[in-house]
């Protein structure tokens, strides 16, 4: 696992998100048109792609792309 | 660990009934157009049926079982065993199953008792009765499962108020020597009790003056305290961790595998989550019906609602191999894999409306 492949999992996943507007230090919240509709979509793609659990408190405690990058590599078994 | 089994128990009888009022979540204008179609198209609920203030989930109940009786031919007094599963009750007391034994005609020779599970409750109802007709001594039950949800929801939270749908359904059950076991794999978690909760009109936090003023509990979410509160990524978190390891570990336990079933059929929570456990479980989408978009989330009658919605010509002309599960309030899940063998299953019921012309939801909140 890689960031750019995460960072095209989760575009693809968003279809009314631009290609490529994601980075690595985007603030998640602010790009992605945050609500809580978005944050279950994003915890069910985790979990269909790396087999990882976001929970609020991870999402709380989370602000950029890269953030959140860290936290599934270093749950992934 | 609760796995568990049955023997000599068949169910011979399903059906559904759902209210006539259909309410089009299109119509839910208090987020805007573009949300409310990203919200559509991931819970997967676009019309759900609400039964108003002047019917109850025992009422919907009664129907299907009056038919099923007509259709099977059953006289009310073979009935040994009347149970409700439900969160929506007649009364706080007494049992609601004790006054349908009443209504419906099966004699006092007969137990009748409630149980108050949501998501969970066909599974665990299925359990309960199946160890009590077993033994041979009660030999015909009658199972009724359904709830009044969209009684609790608030208007002005759009986390409950699109998901939920009523409905109220009956199954037979009968004794019979020749049937094959039933297994079951059923759990708890009252870590999580509060994650989807009505937290007033109990012992715990008596109904007082302000239960029923509505509080901004966050931005954009309005309910008073008789409402019912959901948290959305709890239930998601707690589904994902919990559902499949359960089904995994019921079909290593009786030694089958995946593809063994004919169909899954799932609590119907949302769309989002119900299909990434089935991309967990790696099931084929022609295995797992839905209901979500036509009647939304409708609590314990879910499962029986979509068996009889969606498979049921099957379950009246072949024999099945079914995986059912439910999961959420409490926290309670559990599955169980069963054989039906070309049961009795009419089409769906509407209940028809009662001149009841404006839903609970607008009085309560507007």
């Amino acid at each position: 696992m890689n960031i750019e492949e995460f960072i095209k999992k989760i575009e693809a996943e968003f279809s009314d998100m631009e290609q490529g507007i994601l980075q690595s230090d985007s603030i998640f919240r602010e790009v992605m048109n945050w609500n809580s509709i978005n944050a279950l979509i994003l915890i069910a793609l985790v979990d269909t792609e790396y087999d990882v659990i976001l929970t609020a408190d991870d999402l709380r405690a989370s602000s950029t792309i890269n953030d959140l990058f860290n936290l599934v590599q270093s749950r992934i078994s | 660990m609760a796995i568990v089994s049955i023997e000599n128990v068949k169910i011979t009888g399903l059906a559904a009934c759902v209210p006539q009022f259909e309410y089009n979540n299109n119509d839910y204008d208090l987020i805007p157009p573009a949300e409310r179609t990203l919200l559509i198209n991931t819970i997967g609920v676009e019309k759900r049926r609400m039964a108003g203030s002047k019917i109850t989930a025992s009422d919907m109940c009664q129907k299907a079982a009056e038919k099923l009786f007509s259709d099977m031919n059953i006289n009310p007094a073979e009935i040994d065993l009347v149970i409700f599963v439900s969160q929506s009750r007649d009364y706080i007391l007494p049992c609601t199953a004790i006054v349908l034994q009443h209504k419906m005609g099966i004699p006092i020779t007969s137990l009748a008792f409630d149980v108050p599970l949501g998501c969970s409750g066909y599974v665990y109802g299925l359990y309960i009765m199946g160890s009590m007709i077993e033994k041979g001594q009660l030999k015909k039950g009658l199972l009724l499962v359904g709830d009044i949800s969209t009684m609790s929801t608030s208007y002005l939270d759009p986390s409950t108020f699109p998901l939920f749908g009523d409905s109220g359904t009956a199954t037979i059950l009968e004794y019979s020597p020749n049937a094959e076991p039933v297994y079951f794999n059923l759990q708890s978690d009252g870590a999580g009790w509060e994650a989807i909760s009505i937290p007033e009109g109990g012992t715990r936090n008596f109904p007082k003056e302000d239960s029923f003023i509505l509080k901004e509990i966050m931005p954009g979410i309005k309910r008073n305290r008789f409402q019912l509160h959901l948290s959305g990524i709890d239930v998601f978190n707690f589904s994902l961790r919990e559902v499949a390891p359960n089904i995994k570990v019921l079909l290593a336990d009786i030694s089958k595998e995946a593809n063994d079933f004919d169909f899954y059929l799932f609590h119907q929570a949302n769309k989002l989550m119900n299909e990434t456990i089935r991309k967990k479980l790696k099931l084929a989408p022609e295995k797992v019906p839905y209901t979500l978009q036509k009647y939304g989330n409708t609590s314990c009658a879910s499962i029986p609602l979509t068996m009889v919605s969606e498979i049921r010509n099957e379950l009246q002309e072949k024999n099945l191999s079914l995986i059912l599960s439910g999961f959420g309030v409490g926290l309670s899940w559990g599955s169980v894999a069963i054989k039906t063998d070309k049961i009795v299953c009419p089409e769906v019921i509407e209940y028809p409306n009662l001149g009841d012309k404006t839903p609970i939801f607008k009085i309560t909140d507007k």
